[in-house]
This record gives C-alpha cells, sequence and structure tokens, in this order.
C-alpha cells in the first residue's frame, strides 16, 4: 500500500508538469486555435535564462520570476511579431510555422548558451518525509503547490476580472467581440504571454533536478500533448485533470506491469486512444456541431 | 486560335521539362556523382515518397497526421529482417511491406476515423513515439553482433550490389540504392497521379472539403478516409524499405520516427499541399537544405565568427526561420505557390494583348 501510494505521489510530481505545460498548450489553442508545437521549446529558453541570471548570482526565485517576466512580453512578441501575419491562414500551415519555431528556438537557445548540460541550483531544499512509510519529495510538493497557484490564479484572472472576461469573450468568439469593443489582437498576445510564462515556471522547476540540455523538453511535451488531447484542447481544466491522469498512468504501469517493461508509453497513450474513441473531443472539451 | 497556341506551347514546355528531368535523375546523379552524393539523392527520394503519400492523406483528404514515421519505420524493419534474417532480396520484400503497411493503415484508420483534426494529429504522434518502444522490446538485437540498442544491423555487403538481373550501367550499391529508390517514386507519381483524377480521388476532395455535404451525395466516407489513411501507410512503408539499401541498416528512436514524421509533413507542406509533385520536392529541399547551410553558409558575420560545430547547431535554426518565411510568402508550397504565380502571370499576358482587340 506504502508503495502504491509512494508511486502515486510521483506521478502526481510528473503528471503537475505535463499539467502546466498542458495548461498553456490550451490557453494558446483558446484563443489562437494553434496547436503550438513549440511551446516545450519557449520554456527551454526561459529555463536557460533561469540558468544565465543564476550564473550572474541572482538567487534562484528572482531569477524564475525575470524569465517568467522576460517569457511573458517574449510570448506576446512572439504572437505579435511571428503568428499575427498568418493568422487566418490554414491549420497546416500554422502547424509548419510552429515547427519552424520549434527548431529554431531549440537551436539558438544551444548556440546562445552553449550545448553542455547545464546544472540549476535548486529553488527549495530537497528533502524527502515519510509520514506512514509513504515517500513524498519536496520536489512533488512544489509541483503540486505551484500548479495549484497557477490554477487559482488564471481562475482568478479570467473570472473575476474585466481582462479575464475580455479573454473569454475572444475566445468563444473574435468576431463578435471585436464589434462590441473587445481589443482582440492584445487578448490574443495576452494568451500566448500568459502560455509562455508557465511554461517558464514549470520548466525551470522540472528541469533543475536532473539537469539542462538541448532535449529536455520534448519527452515532457510528448505527454503534454497527450494531457492536453486527452482533456480536450479548449478546457483547462481538462489539461489539468488529465494531465495528473497522465503522470499517474506512467508511473503506476511502470512499477506494476511487468509485461509492458520497455514500452510504458503504450498506457497513456492506449488510455487517450481509448477515451478519444469514446468522446472525440477529450474529457472536458466542447463539441462541435456542424451543419450542411 | 490564342488557347490552341498557349496549350502547344505548354505541352511543348512540360515535354522539354520531362526529358530534362529523365537526364539528370536517370543518367547524371547515378552515373556522375560521387557515391555519398548519389546516396544523399536516393535519402531526398524516399522522403519524396513517403510525402506523397502523406499528401495524400493530408492534402487530398484534409487528415493531419504527424505519426507517418512509424509506418516507414515499419517498412524498414520487415525489409531489414526478411533480408538478414531469411535472406530475401530487396524487391521480394517490397510486396510483403506494401501489403502489411497497408494493412496495419486500415487498422489504424478505423479508430482514427471518430477523431478529427488536431485529435487525430495526437494519435498519430502516439503512434510515432510508441513505434520505437515496440521494435527495442520485441525486434531482437541480436540480429548482429556488433550495433547497438534499437538497431537491425549492418547489412551484409553482398544484399547491397545490384541483382543480376539490373542492367550494366547499375554497378555499384549507391547506384543500385538510387535507381530502386527512383523506380518506386515514379511509380508512386504515376500512381498518385491516377489516383487523384479518378473517381476515388475525387471522393478524397469532397470529404476534405465538406465531409457531411460528401455524404449525403453518397460517398461512403467511413470507406475513403480508411483507405486513405492505408494508401498513405503503403507509400511511407515502401519508402521505409528504400531507407535499408540507402542506410544499410535499420534503426528507430523516439526521436528518429518523430523527426521523419515532422519531415515528411514539412515535405508535404512547402512542396506544395495538394500537389503531385510538391512533396517530391518538398522532400529534396529538406534533404539538401541542410548540406547547402553547412557548405555555403558564411564563417563570419561582422565580427562574430561562426566555427562547424556552431554551424551544425545553428542550421536548424536557419531552415526553421526558412520555413516560417517561406509560410508567409507561399503559404501554398513551392509548386502550389508557383504555379500560382505563373498562372496569374499568363493570365495578364493574354490579357494584355487581347484586350486592345476586344475594345
Amino acid at each position: 500500500m506504502a508503495l502504491f501510494l509512494t508511486q502515486l505521489m510521483n506521478g502526481i510530481g510528473s503528471g503537475a508538469v505535463y499539467a502546466s505545460i498542458a495548461l498553456a498548450l490550451v490557453l494558446v489553442f483558446r484563443t489562437t486555435g494553434i496547436l503550438n508545437f513549440a511551446q516545450g521549446e519557449m520554456a527551454l529558453y526561459s529555463t536557460y535564462l533561469v540558468w544565465f541570471f543564476t550564473q550572474r548570482s541572482v538567487p534562484v526565485w528572482i531569477a524564475i520570476l525575470l524569465a517568467m517576466i522576460i517569457s511573458f512580453i517574449g510570448g506576446a512578441a512572439i504572437e505579435r511579431i511571428l503568428i499575427r501575419p498568418v493568422e487566418q491562414a490554414s491549420p497546416l500551415v500554422l502547424v509548419i510555422v510552429t515547427i519552424g519555431m520549434f527548431l529554431a528556438i531549440n537551436s539558438i537557445a544551444q548556440v546562445q548558451f552553449g550545448n553542455d548540460i547545464k546544472i540549476l541550483p535548486r529553488a527549495y531544499p530537497n528533502k524527502t518525509w515519510l509520514p506512514g512509510g509513504v515517500q513524498i519529495s519536496s520536489d512533488t510538493l512544489v509541483l503540486v503547490g505551484v500548479l495549484l497557484a497557477e490554477c487559482l490564479i488564471l481562475y482568478l484572472l479570467l473570472n473575476r476580472t474585466r481582462i479575464g472576461l475580455a479573454f473569454r469573450a475572444v475566445a468563444s468568439n473574435p468576431e463578435s467581440s471585436r464589434l462590441v469593443g473587445v481589443p482582440v489582437g492584445r487578448m490574443l498576445m495576452l494568451g500566448w504571454a500568459m502560455a509562455a510564462a508557465i511554461g517558464a515556471l514549470a520548466g525551470a522547476l522540472v528541469i533543475a533536478p536532473v539537469g539542462l540540455q538541448g532535449a529536455s523538453m520534448q519527452e515532457i511535451l510528448v505527454y503534454s500533448f497527450a494531457a492536453a488531447a486527452l482533456g480536450g484542447f479548449d478546457s483547462p481544466l481538462g489539461a489539468v485533470v488529465a494531465g495528473l491522469i497522465v503522470g499517474v498512468a506512467g508511473t503506476l504501469t511502470t512499477q506494476y506491469l511487468h509485461a509492458v517493461h520497455d514500452i510504458e508509453l503504450v498506457v497513456p497513450f492506449g488510455l487517450i486512444l481509448l477515451v478519444l474513441l469514446v468522446r472525440p473531443s477529450g474529457l472536458f472539451g466542447s463539441r462541435r456541431v456542424e451543419r450542411v | 486560335m490564342t488557347a490552341d497556341r498557349a496549350r502547344i506551347i505548354r505541352l511543348g514546355v512540360a515535354f522539354a521539362l520531362l526529358i530534362a528531368a529523365v537526364y539528370v535523375f536517370g543518367w547524371y546523379i547515378p552515373q556522375f556523382y560521387e557515391q555519398g552524393t548519389t546516396y544523399l539523392w536516393a535519402e531526398a527520394l524516399y522522403i519524396g515518397v513517403a510525402a506523397m503519400g502523406l499528401n495524400l492523406l493530408t492534402g487530398y483528404n484534409g487528415q493531419v497526421s504527424i505519426g507517418h514515421g512509424a509506418f516507414f519505420g515499419l517498412g524498414m524493419y520487415t525489409t531489414a529482417i526478411l533480408m538478414q534474417s531469411h535472406d530475401w532480396s530487396f524487391t521480394e520484400t517490397l510486396p510483403v511491406v506494401a501489403a502489411l503497411s497497408f494493412g496495419v493503415g486500415v487498422l489504424v484508420g478505423f479508430p482514427a476515423l471518430r477523431v478529427k483534426g488536431l485529435y487525430l494529429a495526437l494519435v498519430t504522434l502516439g503512434l510515432a513515439v510508441l513505434f520505437p518502444q515496440l521494435t527495442n522490446r520485441f525486434v531482437p538485437h541480436d540480429l548482429c553482433k556488433t550495433c547497438g540498442t534499437s538497431q537491425v544491423g549492418e547489412l551484409r555487403r553482398v544484399k547491397l550490389l545490384p541483382p543480376s538481373w539490373t542492367p550494366t550501367f547499375i554497378k555499384h550499391p549507391d547506384q543500385w540504392a538510387y535507381y530502386a529508390t527512383l523506380t518506386i517514386a515514379v511509380i508512386g507519381i504515376v500512381a498518385l497521379f491516377l489516383i487523384v483524377r479518378s473517381r476515388f480521388g475525387r471522393a478524397l476532395i469532397a470529404v476534405r472539403d465538406h465531409e457531411a455535404a460528401a455524404e449525403t451525395v453518397g460517398i461512403n466516407v467511413a470507406r475513403v478516409k480508411v483507405i486513405a489513411f492505408a494508401t498513405s501507410a503503403l507509400y511511407a512503408g515502401v519508402a521505409g524499405s528504400c531507407f535499408v539499401l540507402v542506410k544499410r541498416l535499420a534503426t528507430a528512436s523516439s526521436v528518429s520516427v518523430f523527426q521523419l514524421s515532422i519531415e515528411f509533413l514539412v515535405a508535404v507542406v512547402i512542396g506544395g499541399t495538394a500537389t503531385v509533385v510538391g512533396p517530391l520536392v518538398g522532400g529534396i529541399i529538406v534533404v539538401f537544405s541542410g548540406r547547402w547551410i553547412s557548405e555555403s553558409f558564411p564563417s563570419t558575420i561582422l565580427f562574430w565568427h561562426i566555427n562547424d560545430s556552431v554551424k551544425n547547431l545553428l542550421s536548424p535554426a536557419i531552415f526553421g526561420i526558412g520555413l516560417i518565411l517561406l509560410m508567409y510568402v507561399l503559404p501554398d508550397g513551392i509548386v502550389g505557390g508557383g504555379r500560382r504565380i505563373v498562372n496569374s502571370r499568363l493570365r495578364s499576358l493574354r490579357r494584355g494583348k487581347t484586350s486592345p482587340a476586344s475594345t
């Protein structure tokens, strides 16, 4: 039982990361309708920034904060400069543009900061508690705490402020929002900016224990894509729930299903396939009705 | 009168281009280039073949897949295992690969019917991620002693030599690999040309443009989509077989399968979605851009000296930026956009000539 709970906690810890990145993907998708392949690489670049600041003896938390602010501005700039000109293009063109960004950001980060493995200082002490034989590491607690904080802030921002109202209006119907005077362009920039900032935070926290290199975010991105699809691309709640499900499913199968040794990924993706067969737009996604 | 003449000119130009293409691709490249370059052209061709299949699915049928690297891998492993452990010749493996990848394509295509758009893209991504894990687990590594994990070893040299029935101008393994891939590419392009103009091709486009409307005019949407999926899987699988001849091994890692899937998609879009030759052009660009960048990129920009290792790191950035710029300028790809520009030029020329007469 203790082992089960330990693995459950580990799963929730890694799930919290997938949930954060999936949340970023959903924010971008809700506003601009784009599946952002470059989300992970944007987070990677932000994490390099954190490393850069800590090298210049900035305290870690302040470095993360600085990186988040720069990412916020950078995300808005990417939307304005790179995405806006092709906003009306076919989804396939948009996918290719984000793939181009994926390649470009990844290689620019490595050229700028060097392609050796970087060790980030931890932002918090590395401890493990054992209440009743269940291992709980400070990593898990911090990741889950950060995820909860993100959710709370997003909830308050989107549901309790005028900006949030405008943001939701743009997400649901850009044409009509423009007619009633909502600055649609600025809201799209906000979506990208928030996504980039969330990615920066998640990246900095998850990479610190394992070391930073060029391919650090790619596996996480795949899992986050899976989580976003499972939750339904237009639902922030879905992204969080599905992120946790994917994380837990991953660790539990590694622990208990020896038949799938070396093919752990079969389980999360099998799960997703099953869910999508029953609910084609994810657990929490909204259905579209088509007229002829 | 003028319309006839324009048609004759157009046919003449097309014929001249065809002759030139036959000479360059059929003779000049394999006979005069060094071995490495011939292999590189063969690589461009098989990427193009896989992209052609993906174009049938994505360009003509509107289903986006970022998992065709898995079908490519399936073909690659099937051919490699049959050649290595069962002493088959390359050509004998092709029908098996074609049937197998078509069959697996049908199996995957059925559940794919339920999910659309981005969700489908994500399900296929799962395919790309799973494939290397499956090969890692189930393909025995001891097919060769020297190679690392997740590789089916270097093929013995004897099998890479051209078979005895080939004409005498195919002497070396690189030429055999090139001509085999070229033949497959030509067959693929002719088949695609015929498919697109057939009743089935029209049905593909109708389903892409408006699924519900297509259904009301009696198109069996499910069948069309599944066959499109399976056919594109077949193209990818056969392209994977060519990989074995060109690279002389079979290998799959989660990174390489994902990258291949992305390369196919990129080749489709930069060549031109829903054009017959576009993906082949895209494949050539995808394969040669890296080499072109490393060879002709300046080694100093202003005061910034760029050494070779930095250049290697930088080359994806240049490719990525080029990709973004291309999407701004020619969102319908090189072939699609080029055709659009030429057509509008021709039209304005014709209007310029005929307008004084008609007024």
